[in-house]
């Protein structure tokens, strides 16, 4: 299942890329389980994708809690908390 | 309705004039945001920062009078004294106006897709943010 995924601001800046084209192995759902694949990837992912670092989601251009299930095609955003305004 | 992410500056009492030609117009209130002191680079999610600026927009319509509204929201680098963002709401009444003007500016902080970096640091989102928004429910 392939998907489109984008990263902004200060998470781009740490993992160095701003979209890439991935194929989600089975078992990755849904975004908590998304984010966890990247996380494994060690290194910066590990850091700017830990547990304990506040990180949103869309999906399809829409806010998206960790629950929210994935389906060929979706663009999936990460990013930190906005600071418009 | 209009909603515009650019890099422009605007004229904020042109698009405010804009909004009063309708003559059921009673009231027009806005907000605009201005750079304080360090200047900062705005980055946004083309796309998805429009949309979530109009569902915003959308939200203030359904629970307040909202004739005409206007959110222009400025990108790239900025400086002191720079106007950011403009959000002017026309109704009949200063009531909901005022309202609707205060709930967008709200909602646009926590829930559009934007990020302030100053200097080689990005901005961190503020706790007081959410709680703002969080009041209208």
């Amino acid at each position: 299942m392939k998907v489109k995924v984008l990263f902004f601001a200060s998470l781009r800046e740490q993992l160095g890329t701003a979209a890439e084209d991935l194929d989600l192995p089975a078992g990755v759902g849904n975004v908590a389980a998304l984010r966890s694949h990247l996380r494994g990837r060690g290194g910066a992912w590990e850091l700017a994708l830990a547990d304990g670092k506040l990180v949103r989601a869309a999906v399809n251009q829409d806010m998206a809690p960790p629950t929210t299930s994935l389906k060929a095609g979706d663009e999936v955003a990460f990013f930190p908390p906005v600071t418009g305004g | 309705m209009k909603v515009s992410v650019q890099a422009a500056d605007f004229d904020a009492g042109a698009e405010m004039r804009a909004l009063s030609r309708d003559p059921k117009v009673g009231a027009v209130a806005s907000f605009v945001g201005v750079v304080r002191e360090v200047a900062m680079t705005l980055e946004h999610y083309p796309g998805m920062t429009e949309r979530a600026l109009q569902r915003i927009v959308e939200d203030a319509r359904a629970r307040w009078q909202v004739l005409d509204c206007t959110v222009i929201h400025r990108t790239g680098a900025l400086q002191p004294t720079d106007q950011i963002v403009l959000v002017a709401v026309a109704s009949s009444h200063r009531g909901d106006a005022f309202a609707a003007c205060e709930f967008i500016m709200d909602f646009l902080k926590t829930q559009a897709p934007f990020w302030k970096k100053e200097g080689a640091g990005w901005v961190e989102a503020r706790a007081s943010d959410d709680k703002a928004a969080e009041r209208w429910k």
